[in-house]
């Protein structure tokens, strides 16, 4: 079996290359149904319905970015009440800030609204998503270079439960899977 | 369906069957490995020389946008033609005319996304560039418009010595939030759009230098599934906030005017005006600048393909005809108001000192884009591209006409006054196409003007499906 990256490290897992977005799907579905947890498949583009070939749930992200935007939603609430109103009350066109006047800050509002949800979006993502983070065990793999191209990889790590290396590598020769290699570093 | 069918070969289908199939948004069945190449080699590949020779004019100019910019802020706003009554003049036009070019970047990108039109994948990317530089040329003349430069910084609520806050209740305060927000939301939907193919550039460079770049631009991005699932809900969203948000920044811009009581100005038919004739005049942009691309890069036919210029001339000729149905609809409203002012408005903007623009908006907005009714003329590409030309001058004479027309007959005819140019005015303008240009030819060399993944994922092989019977 092939090793990438340096041996006296610790072993990341078990990592296999497959030709096809197919292939992977369904190498992610026995995967799941064998019992391994501490699993990921890489491709170049994101595949559809491999959240459920992997047995993951929906992302939370979604939730995150509610609450991001319910941020943005009552900071522009404060940010145009407050001064309006409190610190530096203005009559404009003969009319104070009063609730008939409230539309006027709806753009505001919802621009606000908009923008911390994006933010939400974006950095909730990357965070969710432990990045950045330049580099990575896999990294250390030549073969590796391709995901971003043409091929298609999937690790099962060697902090799973269920890892024991002789099994994981016949499991995934079984699934078709090319150039087994172990992957260490941190 | 279209699985079991696709045991046999095309040719032996009947032609009813054939005729159901969608034509692929890729041609020449090209694999992923050479989309990636390709679209990667633009980038790689030895500084070609027509990229210097487009270059040095648009650098020129951007000099040239410099030098006015210094020149204004170290003499006043008295070097434009500004003057009462017309107070804003060709910086509000100009600033307009750009914001409204990027909207078809987000359009693009949002609208079509959530509307699942797989055909934007291959154009998405350049036109949100498209959109991002827009929006920084269009950013240039209301931060010049507000006169002492140094004081720009009162737009923004903070606390100062003064004890001041802004008016929230203000078109203008309105529009720093808009124009601002949709630069910023626009940048990160590009940028999270961008980080999988920095990956790819990253995973292919060959010196220190590009590895740093690319490498430290994509973050460490793995394209794991436990990334694309929290990346993919994230581009979700984002083209969920990115699509209201395109819509109101045009509204807002057009309360500047909307909510003033200036006859002609004082409609409310302007927000959807405004966001129809902005994704008008920006899908004539996006096509005036990627077919002179893909020409030079022909291979990219395959890509972006004949089918997607004819898509977006549709997109021209419909939002053309609703901006020509507003024209008409606010000559109508001026009649029907029984408002002399709003009459006379309106005929100053057609028989008056100004009728040449008037009538140069109509011919080019409402008649010229008619001829994409003809099949033949949304499928030759040198046509489509001079076609194009008449919504990008249309839609500059519109916001003139607007602009500088309406404002230029006050209520009192002692009031009146013509507005002229200056030379300050005049090469600002082609200034910023200079700025425009040098952002554009920088990021065709040094980013992936194709967005590589996800023209992957709609090659009939990304199904993980593909080729099994149901």
């Amino acid at each position: 079996m092939d090793v990438a990256g340096d041996p006296q490290s610790k072993a990341f897992g078990l990592a296999a290359e497959f030709d096809s977005a197919s292939q992977l799907f369904h190498a992610a579905e026995k995967i799941r149904d064998a019992g391994y947890k501490k699993f990921d498949v890489f491709s170049p583009f994101p595949i559809h319905g491999m959240d459920d070939a992997m047995g993951l749930k929906r992302s939370l992200l979604g939730k995150l970015i509610f609450f991001g935007g319910l941020t943005g939603f009552l900071t522009a609430v404060g940010l145009t009440f407050i001064p309006s109103s409190i610190i530096y009350p203005l009559i404009v066109m003969g009319k104070p800030t009063n609730l008939y006047t409230v539309p006027a800050f709806f753009p505001i509002i919802f621009e606000l609204t908009i923008l911390f949800s994006a933010f939400t979006a974006v950095f909730g993502m990357l965070i969710m998503n432990g990045l950045p983070r330049l580099h990575h065990p896999m990294f250390n793999w030549e073969r590796f270079k391709k995901v971003s191209d043409d091929k298609f990889f999937c690790v099962i790590e060697a902090r799973d439960p269920k890892f024991a290396e002789r099994d994981v590598k016949d499991f995934l020769q079984s699934l078709g899977g090319q150039n087994i290699t172990r992957v260490h570093g941190d | 369906m279209a699985d079991a069918s696709a045991a046999r070969t095309t040719a032996e289908l009947t032609p009813a069957e054939q005729a159901v199939i969608r034509p692929p948004l890729v041609l020449n069945k090209r694999t992923y490995g050479w989309i990636g190449n390709y679209v990667s080699s633009i980038v790689e590949d030895k500084t070609p020389i027509w990229w210097w020779i487009c270059l040095l004019p648009c650098v020129l100019l951007t000099a040239v946008l410099g030098f006015c910019i210094t020149y204004l802020i170290s003499t006043g706003v008295g070097v434009w033609g500004n003057n009462h009554p017309v107070g804003w003049a060709w910086d509000i036009t100009n600033f307009v005319f750009w914001i409204g070019i990027g909207h078809a970047g987000t359009l693009i990108s949002a609208i079509l996304f959530l509307t699942r039109q797989k055909w934007r994948t291959s154009i998405n990317r350049a036109a949100e560039a498209m959109t991002l530089f827009a929006v920084i040329c269009a950013a240039i003349y209301p931060g010049l418009h507000v006169g002492r430069v140094w004081m720009a910084w009162f737009l923004a609520p903070v606390p100062n010595a003064n004890g001041i806050w802004q008016n929230f209740r203000s078109p203008l305060l309105w529009d720093v939030f808009a124009v601002s927000t949709y630069f910023t939301v626009s940048v990160l939907f590009w940028y999270t759009g961008l980080i999988p193919d920095l990956a790819t550039l990253r995973d292919r460079a060959t010196t220190k230098i590009k590895k740093f770049f690319y490498g430290t631009l994509a973050l460490g991005w793995r394209g794991g599934n436990r990334q694309w699932r929290h990346y993919e809900m994230a581009y979700l969203l984002l083209a969920g906030l990115s699509t209201p948000l395109v819509l109101s920044v045009h509204s807002v811009v057009s309360f500047d005017f909307a909510t003033s009581v200036i006859p002609g100005w004082h409609t409310t038919i302007f927000p959807p005006y405004f966001v129809a004739g902005a994704i008008f005049g920006g899908f004539a942009m996006v096509l005036t600048i990627m077919i002179p691309a893909c020409a030079i890069y022909k291979p990219l036919h395959d890509l972006v393909t004949v089918s997607h210029v004819d898509k977006m001339c549709k997109v021209i000729l419909f939002t053309g005809s609703i901006v020509g149905y507003a024209y008409i609809m606010e000559l109508f409203m001026a009649w029907y108001s029984a408002n002399p002012y709003e009459r006379a408005a309106f005929w100053y903007r057609a028989f008056g000192p100004f009728w040449w623009a008037y009538w140069s908006m109509m011919f080019c907005n409402v008649i010229a884009p008619q001829i994409f009714w003809f099949k033949y003329f949304r499928t030759h590409l040198v046509w489509v591209w001079i076609i194009c030309q008449f919504p990008n001058a249309g839609m500059w004479y519109e916001r003139f006409v607007i602009i500088a027309t309406t404002l230029s007959r006050d209520f009192l005819p002692s009031a009146w006054a013509q507005f002229h140019p200056t030379w300050v005015d005049i090469w600002m303008f082609i200034g910023t196409f200079g700025l425009f240009g040098t952002l554009f030819l920088l990021f065709i060399r040094f980013l992936p003007m194709i967005c590589m993944f996800e023209v992957k994922a709609v090659l009939p092989e990304a199904d993980p499906h593909h080729g099994e019977k149901h």
